[in-house]
């Protein structure tokens, strides 16, 4: 029983984990402060499940659910190209408001709030992930090929380009960086994570719906990334850690679950404001949150 | 080689830049003063791409720059020293300096599979450069600790580093202390020598006056005066603009 429930924490660690080292490539290596990021994942969750329900094969679903949302990512960065800080918060919090409006409201398509039940565990090459164990093991795999590839990505020259585009986006104009291209290529590749981690997340819960996606699911997400430190992927695994357990004894006090929920996103808001103002950097982070 | 046509530039009413026209030469230091807004640093942005003008032209080996975006401008060889200290604060100083080499690192696959290795060459390069300010032991500190002076110079080798046919210099020893100043006037000089074209705007006369070839003098928007430094020491219009009637 209690191994169970471990394993099931387990590939929630590694589902929010691939979430959020793609979002830290966004937020804390590029300087775009991405609140659209539930929309990627939300994206990437639909494609994979509707894929998967029309008889397609789970890497068939697991790969356009990634690419669908590098390109939903790739739509979203050419009118937010220029915005900055807030306004590019606001505007990528819009998108994350409109994607959920549309997963609610395209019924034909989405079933709108009934959710998609019914979402096949993934098969792979004649061998089913249908018991948590192996669907742990699918998603560890998974999960520490995205963070290699992110952590390639962020310890090589184009990731220094990244960051210099953070830290001076005209400068790095001035010196000849082509920085629009630089921030679509981080928001695509971000947007490209997120897309699988939902199709992971979609294929392991088998049902999803709108309310998994709204902006408040944000919220965890974002305080991995500002609590493990910006600019830093070992904060990162560390704070995904420690995130993702530190709400689990409230299921155990015996509070209704109408308490647990909101008790959760208060628990996140309260780390979040301490670390604010105790630890402004984060567990590991390189760079001060503006 | 660079030709700046009838350049006007308004903010609301204040014209910042109003019909001003002016030509450097290639191997020569040319130096832009002039009182305080006078309109120099706008003709700097305005020939970097970092604002559009109004009118005109600006002509940059016979071809119109004017409404080119920063990067291109700076790819097709103009590298730019800001008045205000520029560096990507949370990387190094090595890090700040690789990234004026070239644009390869923003080729994503090339990177990724790890084909744009740092060349020794470049690692020379930067080690030369460093020596050369006396801060061979920064390479590895962070831009953002360093001291005004410090950051001065690490700003000039990069702008040097950038691959360029022309250098802008936007008050290049404001801030800094004499022996560094000095330094950095050993340095211009050393790169006219070596062929190098440089426009400059500079507040320090005795500097200007020391280092250029040529003086444009400018006041509310336009030119007032060009000539040699001792033709400009003299010139009552410049006097002027300086000290008013």
């Amino acid at each position: 029983m209690f191994s169970a429930y471990l394993i099931h924490l387990l590939i929630l660690i590694g589902i929010y984990l691939i979430l959020a080292i793609s979002l830290q490539l966004a937020v804390g290596f590029t300087g775009l402060l991405n609140m659209g990021h539930i929309a990627f994942y939300a994206i990437g969750a639909y494609a994979s499940a509707l894929l998967a329900l029309n008889g397609f094969p789970f890497w068939v679903c697991f790969f356009s659910a990634g690419i669908l949302a590098m390109f939903f990512g790739f739509l979203l960065s050419l009118p937010t190209n220029k915005l900055k800080g807030d306004y590019l918060a606001l505007a990528t919090m819009a998108f994350s408001l409109v994607v959920y409006a549309v997963l609610l409201n395209w019924t034909e398509l989405t079933r709108g709030p009934l959710g998609l039940p019914g979402i096949p565990k993934p098969k792979f090459l004649g061998f089913s992930f249908s018991d948590n164990l192996s669907f742990l093991i699918l998603t560890a795999i998974i999960g520490l090929i995205s963070f290699l590839i992110i952590k390639i990505i962020t310890s090589s020259q184009f990731g220094k380009v990244l960051e210099a585009t953070r830290d001076n986006e005209l400068l790095a104009r001035v010196l000849g960086k082509n920085t629009f291209k630089i921030k679509t290529m981080s928001l695509m590749i971000s947007a490209f994570f997120a897309g699988i981690a939902g199709s992971l997340y979609a294929h392991y819960i088998t049902f999803i719906d709108p309310s998994s996606f709204t902006l408040l699911q944000l919220v965890p997400v974002l305080a991995i990334v500002i609590i493990g430190g910006l600019a830093s992927l070992k904060g990162t695994v560390i704070a995904t850690v420690i995130l993702t357990l530190l709400p689990e004894p409230l299921r155990f006090i015996g509070f209704p679950s109408s308490i647990v929920g909101p008790a959760r996103q208060m628990l996140y808001a309260l780390i979040l404001i301490l670390i604010l103002i105790y630890k402004p950097k984060g567990f590991y982070g390189k760079i001060e949150l503006e | 080689m660079l030709k700046i046509k009838n350049l006007k530039k308004y903010f609301g009413g204040v014209k910042a830049v109003n019909d001003c026209s002016f030509e450097i030469e290639e191997r020569k230091i040319t130096a832009l003063i002039g009182p305080n807004g006078a309109g120099k640093s706008t003709v700097f942005n305005l020939i970097s791409g970092i604002i559009k003008p109004d009118e005109g032209e600006i002509l940059f080996n016979g071809k119109n720059i004017s409404k080119l975006n920063p990067e291109k401008i700076s790819n097709l060889g103009i590298s730019r020293l800001f008045q205000q200290t520029m560096l990507f604060n949370n990387l190094t100083v090595k890090e700040n300096l690789l990234l004026a080499f070239d644009n390869e690192d923003t080729k994503f696959w090339k990177n990724f599979f790890g084909k744009n290795k740092l060349s020794n060459e470049k690692l020379k390069k930067i080690k030369a450069m460093l020596e050369l300010i006396k801060m061979e032991n920064f390479e590895n500190k962070k831009a953002k600790d360093l001291s005004y002076g410090q950051k001065r110079l690490v700003e000039l080798i990069r702008t040097i580093i950038n691959p360029h046919i022309l250098l802008m210099l936007d008050e290049p020893v404001a801030g800094v202390n004499p022996q560094i100043r000095m330094e950095i006037a050993e340095m211009l000089k050393k790169l006219k020598t070596q062929g190098e074209t440089i426009l400059l705007i500079e507040h320090d006369m005795n500097f200007t006056l020391g280092v250029s070839d040529k003086i444009i003098v400018m006041d509310e928007g336009k030119v007032i005066a060009e000539g040699k430094p001792e033709e400009i020491k003299n010139n009552p219009q410049v006097l002027e603009a300086y000290l008013g009637d």
